[in-house]
């Protein structure tokens, strides 16, 4: 194992986070914010309860899935894309180092900031609505399964993609229609039953319902079958990626 | 002695069904500077590329110190740095962080004190702090090289390392080169400006359509395949070639003044003697004598043109 190549990707990851700390860091903060100001506040102060949690609360976990799942899979793709797109990608590709370690260090390094600002959106719902978390322990584990799968998902698009404009396709096409319809901002026994089983169809309900749970222990779907459910996009991220490495699809030629 | 680098059979056809090396075969000696000469799209950059493992064979093999390029290819890369012909380079990065970078990558614990080393004598040293984007292009394929050699590694690879450069810094590449094989690194570089190889390879090496026409000490290379002229000025213009120097197959330049013999350097006699009585019989007088060298250029364009 290289571990000192992993450290180093690790490393130059992180800190290029931390070179671009508005964009990674604080605008997830102010677009949190923003959202409880507009719907936690304005449009929440007229909504009683859901499921007997108070609106403003309720969207806390819809709220930090968003972000996860959007940072996650634009650190992770721009990662990798961005040396395949200026050509130091050679580097890598010509070091003592597996695929697997590449891996590790560049899905770890953009897990490790999705999981970041999982925290920073969780302390900053804070000062808005009163939180209780009932089960932390199960929270962590949906945090960080959710946190690898779209690591993972962002790592396959950063090599699928050959330009930028599609760097941002599925995240913009794909999954933020996915996670406003999969109840992030509401409960899916608030839609008429003919949605109710649509809905059932969008896999990202099933990570929002799970992470609920271990919130407020209220959800749409049963814990057990979120956790299926977010195991199984982690398995076919792996095999994807997995094949990816295996042919050297738009790695080697 | 084992070659460093012991390349058999090696061919590369790519998805669009361009053939880009066919049947390669290669040894290359530890501690020599070996030049691989060919036109753009010979199949150099191919075959250093799959050597440092960013491109896969078709078929054949390639050895690094008798390890395997792909069973074995932690232990071959670690031995090889690659300065690609590019300037690919991040933009943000300072100089001391990429370099610290290509060292870890390459499985190397941290050692400031050789980084630092090593970017005073590539005269990096002082810009040690500034973002890449800031440098100038000279600065930037120092860089590269320091890059490269952050592992300390036993190979080096350069991928054109003096394209577009303008002369004072071809030179300076020149003395850093020069320096590594002091130091023992062996070095392969593919290069299309022929002085380059002419000035610092011990062997050429020449590639075309992917095919290696041969590889030759550079300088039984030009002596073996090097012809030589003799230019030979009158002192009168003349029109016609005198009738008993048609047989030696001499070129009368278009202003009548210079006679051009070309003659083996290998053969037994050059007949120079004879030519100078013969001219002398046809009653020409001579102004001035000169002979020349054909240039690695020279046998180069003549390699290439050969129909293989």
């Amino acid at each position: 194992m290289n571990y000192h190549a992993i450290k180093v990707i690790y490393k130059f990851e992180m800190l290029r986070a931390w070179n671009t700390f508005l964009q990674t860091i604080a605008s997830p903060v102010i677009s949190t914010s923003l959202y409880f100001v507009v719907f936690g506040s304005a449009i929440g102060s007229r909504i009683q309860q859901v499921e007997g949690v108070s609106y403003g609360a309720f969207i806390v976990p819809g709220l930090m899935m968003l972000s996860l799942l959007t940072q996650s899979i634009s650190n992770a793709s721009f990662g990798i894309y961005f040396p395949r797109f200026t050509g130091t990608i050679y580097e890598v590709l010509s070091a003592p180092i597996s695929f697997f370690e590449i891996l590790l260090g560049y899905v770890g390094a953009a897990a490790s900031k999705s999981l970041i600002i999982g925290g920073i959106i969780l302390f900053t719902a804070g000062f808005f609505v009163d939180l209780s978390i009932a089960h932390p322990v199960w929270m962590l584990a949906f945090l960080v399964l959710t946190s690898i799968t779209f690591s993972l998902l962002g790592f396959i698009i950063g090599i699928w993609a050959d330009n930028f404009e599609k760097l941002q396709l599925i995240p913009l096409l794909v999954i933020t229609p996915l996670v406003f319809l999969g109840g992030s901002f509401y409960s899916v026994g608030m839609l008429p039953p003919a949605w109710q089983t649509v809905t059932l169809f969008n896999p990202v309900l099933y990570l929002i319902s799970g992470f609920r749970w271990s919130f407020f222990e209220v959800s749409d779907v049963s814990v057990g079958l979120s956790l299926f459910m977010i195991l199984l996009f982690l398995t076919i991220c792996i095999a994807i990626v997995w094949w990816m490495f295996r042919t050297g699809y738009r790695l080697k030629q | 002695m084992q070659p460093i680098i012991s390349i058999k059979n090696l061919s590369k056809t790519y998805a669009s069904g361009h053939q880009a090396l066919q049947d390669v075969s290669l040894d290359i000696a530890e501690g020599e500077i070996l030049a691989l000469l060919g036109p753009n799209g010979a199949g150099k950059t191919t075959l250093i590329s799959i050597i440092c493992g960013i491109v896969t064979p078709s078929a054949g093999r390639v050895t690094v110190a008798g390890f395997d390029i792909i069973d074995d290819f932690r232990q071959t890369r670690e031995m090889i740095g690659l300065v690609p012909q590019e300037l690919t380079l991040g933009a943000f990065d300072t100089v001391w962080n990429t370099v610290s970078f290509s060292r870890g990558l390459f499985g190397k614990r941290p050692n400031p004190e050789f980084l630092r080393q090593l970017l005073r004598q590539l005269a990096l040293f002082e810009k040690r702090e500034s973002e890449l984007m800031t440098l100038s292009g000279g600065m930037k394929r120092r860089v590269l090289i320091a890059k490269a050699l952050a592992h300390e590694p036993k190979i080096l690879f350069l991928d054109e390392p003096t394209a577009g450069v303008d002369v004072e810094l071809r030179k300076e590449m020149w003395r850093i080169v020069e320096r590594l094989r002091t130091a023992g690194v062996t070095i392969i570089l593919t290069t299309h400006y022929i002085e380059e190889a002419e000035e610092i390879a011990d062997r050429v090496g020449v590639i075309n359509e992917g095919r290696l026409l041969l590889v030759d000490d550079k300088r039984s290379l030009m002596h073996e395949l090097g012809k030589k002229q003799l230019e030979i000025e009158l002192k009168e213009r003349i029109d016609i070639m005198p009738a008993n120097l048609v047989d030696w197959n001499l070129e009368l330049s278009a202003d009548g003044r210079q006679l051009t013999y070309t003659y083996d350097t290998q053969a037994r006699t050059t007949g120079i003697t004879m030519l100078l009585q013969a001219i002398g019989d046809a009653g020409l007088s001579l102004k001035d004598l000169k002979s020349k060298q054909s240039s690695l250029e020279e046998i180069f364009v003549d390699l290439v043109n050969l129909k293989p």
